[in-house]
């Protein structure tokens, strides 16, 4: 009788070593599809609805700085013509003037910018108007910032969200744009 | 007086990369969370204008975006200025006020992120300000590219 052999013994486990190559191959994939595009742009607030029996109070003329802006792109301040390049320095101007200037406003919280668009004025040039307009704020809120010992306006904001202080530069130079709804509608 | 010197142990060089599978899997896990498939196929051509004043929108579950520009056309052509919110062109602008109203119950803290093509004209923005100040959405933001500094 001959005696059974006893077989060898398969090892009975799933090699792993390809493991890492196949999480590499999917991660790869993933990094390439991902598009992490965070959304930038120009924030605003529009005002409310105003109710039929609310009549808005009233504002002086002079704490307004009417910017104008036509169907061809051109610019009018205050009935002045004028180029988009000027308005971050009149804006300055118009905000700190602190009553100085008769034409100007009385003060920085007073302040109010108005563009005022026609229907067929093209949106990149509104967009030019308001970004020129938003970096006059930035920059004012920037040199505050520097008054106050900070580095700039953003590591103020982060200092403040950390203490939860009150931002007194916001209070200070309120960013106030209106925009207008275009004559005859 | 020259000593001896013994051989130090022979120690392992070797990185153990038994643990390397479980930190490309952690990875992998993140790039899957964070990763947003684009859900909605804009119909409208819609090129930003280019800024300075930008303000980053990072919460993107607040955002609502309103696509306004030429529609796009087979053959590379481009057809007259039209909205798109969501997955659909809106044909009547008076309906904006309805959709906009109805996200804003959803979600009270919305932001509506306004795509518009630079070469669109203000009349339908201007509009389109109109609505959603009916439907009480009033944080907005003008989508636009990062300006490279001349």
């Amino acid at each position: 009788m001959p005696v059974l052999k006893k077989k060898p013994r398969v090892e009975g486990e799933i090699p792993t070593s390809s493991m890492a190559d196949i999480a590499f191959l999917l991660l790869i994939f993933f990094l390439v599809t991902t598009t992490i595009d965070v959304d930038t742009g120009i924030g605003m607030v529009l005002p409310p609805k105003l109710e039929d029996d609310v009549i808005p109070p009233p504002i002086r003329e002079r704490n307004v700085l009417k910017i104008l802006v036509n169907e061809a792109g051109l610019v009018l301040v205050e009935d002045q013509p004028s180029a988009v390049q000027l308005i971050r320095q009149e804006v300055m101007t118009h905000v700190l003037n602190e009553g100085v200037d008769p034409r100007y406003a009385e003060s920085a919280g007073k302040a109010l910018i108005s563009i005022k668009t026609s229907r067929e004025t093209p949106y990149s040039a509104y967009v030019n108007v308001l970004d020129e307009v938003w970096m006059a704020y930035f920059e004012m809120w920037d040199s505050e910032a520097r008054a106050l010992g900070y580095l700039d306006y953003k590591t103020y904001v982060s200092a403040i969200t950390e203490s939860g202080a009150e931002n007194i530069i916001r209070d200070k130079i309120k960013a106030a744009i209106s925009i207008a709804e275009p004559d005859g509608t | 007086m020259a000593g001896h010197f013994k051989k130090k142990t022979k120690t392992k060089e070797e990185i153990p990369t038994a643990s390397l599978p479980d930190i490309i899997f952690m990875l992998l896990i993140f790039f899957m969370v964070t990763t947003v498939l684009r859900e909605t196929t804009v119909q409208v051509r819609t090129l930003l204008p280019k800024a300075e004043a930008l303000t980053k929108i990072d919460q993107k579950r607040l955002v609502t975006y309103v696509y306004i520009g030429p529609k796009k056309l087979e053959g590379n052509r481009i057809g007259e200025t039209s909205v798109q919110i969501d997955d659909a062109l809106v044909e009547d602008l008076g309906n904006v006020r309805t959709i906009m109203y109805s996200k804003l119950v959803e979600q009270p803290r919305l932001i509506v992120s306004l795509k518009v093509d630079e070469t669109s004209e203000m009349g339908v923005v201007l509009d389109i300000h109109g609505e959603l100040r009916e439907a009480g959405t009033l944080r907005i933001n003008y989508s636009s590219k990062r300006e490279i500094p001349s």
